[in-house]
């Protein structure tokens, strides 16, 4: 049976119908589940789509981290199962501290719309288990809030339990240590700014994404229904 | 008793803030160049029903660190105004 990955929608979420097309044109299944809902039964997965939760009020992710929906996303990624938030879905987990550190005003002035290269760091996780390590993709970039930050301790923790996935090759908005994409340290809460499942398609200038999405619904299928 | 509030977020230096950067290039253009160290943050103004005013900082203060900052970029001052 083909593995059904949620795909939480917020008021302002912007992204989640391109993830519902790179999840089915991969062979997934993919339901919307909408932030006011607390049930996440059936789902072999959740993505945390891109787009301006709540408005990015106050800051981004903020206040989506009080929607219902998040205290079952939390139990969900306990309990072990794949969550990917991408970009303002990056920003969400960062803010309801399902990933350390946050996400701060890109270095230069602009918000950036353009492709990055990233380079997997981390084959053991929900998103990467497709690629091998030192692998490079080309993916979108388009956020304002992406350069990435840290305490000294967290770090080194980042360091010392392998919880970056992906580093940008070429860093566009002064991330610290050029992190593209982190993990929790058992890999299965995935974080990143660029946009995987905008390139999934050639129409859309690239497939690269397409081993990312696929990772996850490998992930997902190998995991019996939460 | 209710005590009126500012509550006023800073992004802690180092922070990059686009906002405060913009505005202090254009100033000395509009004649303004002896001004510099422009820092853009957010001043929230609230009011909260507490005993006292140590209950109402409480309060605040526990507020900050659920909703209205983000510790890993911004430190906060509460002010209130009692009347």
């Amino acid at each position: 049976m083909a593995a059904t990955v949620g795909v939480v929608v917020f008021p302002g979420s912007n992204c989640e119908h391109d993830a519902v097309e790179a999840i089915e044109a991969l062979g997934g299944t993919a339901r919307i589940v909408w932030h006011g809902s607390a049930d996440l039964g059936g789902l072999d997965a959740v993505i945390l789509p891109g787009g301006f939760a709540h408005g990015d009020y106050l800051r981004p992710g903020a206040i989506a981290r009080f929607s219902p929906v998040m205290e079952a996303v939390g139990e969900f990624a306990r309990s072990g199962g794949p969550v990917v938030g991408i970009c303002n879905g990056f920003q969400v987990l960062t803010e309801a501290r399902l990933l350390p550190g946050a996400l701060q005003k890109n270095a230069g002035l602009r918000f950036l719309c353009r492709e990055a290269t990233v380079r997997v760091e981390r084959t053991d996780t929900a998103l990467t288990s497709g690629t091998n390590v030192g692998d490079q993709l080309v993916l979108s970039i388009n956020h304002f809030d992406g350069n990435y930050l840290a305490d000294p301790e967290t770090r080194r923790r980042l360091a010392e339990e392998g919880m970056v996935a992906l580093r940008y090759v070429g860093n566009p908005n002064g991330s610290m240590d050029d992190i593209a994409g982190i993990c929790n340290p058992e890999g299965n809460v995935v974080g990143l700014m660029p946009h995987p499942e905008r390139a999934c398609d050639p129409l859309t200038g690239g497939t690269d994404g397409a081993v990312l999405i696929g990772s996850l619904l490998a992930s997902a299928g190998v995991r019996t229904s939460y | 008793m209710i005590f009126e509030a500012m509550v006023e977020i800073r992004t802690r230096p180092g922070i990059s803030d686009p906002e405060g950067a913009t505005i202090e290039s254009a100033l000395p253009r509009l004649g303004f160049g002896e001004v510099s160290g422009v820092r853009v943050g957010k001043a929230i103004r609230l009011s909260v029903d507490a005993p006292d005013e140590a209950g109402a900082r409480r309060r605040l203060a526990s507020l900050c660190d659920a909703l209205l900052a983000n510790p890993v970029m911004e430190d906060v001052e509460i002010t209130l105004m009692a009347d």
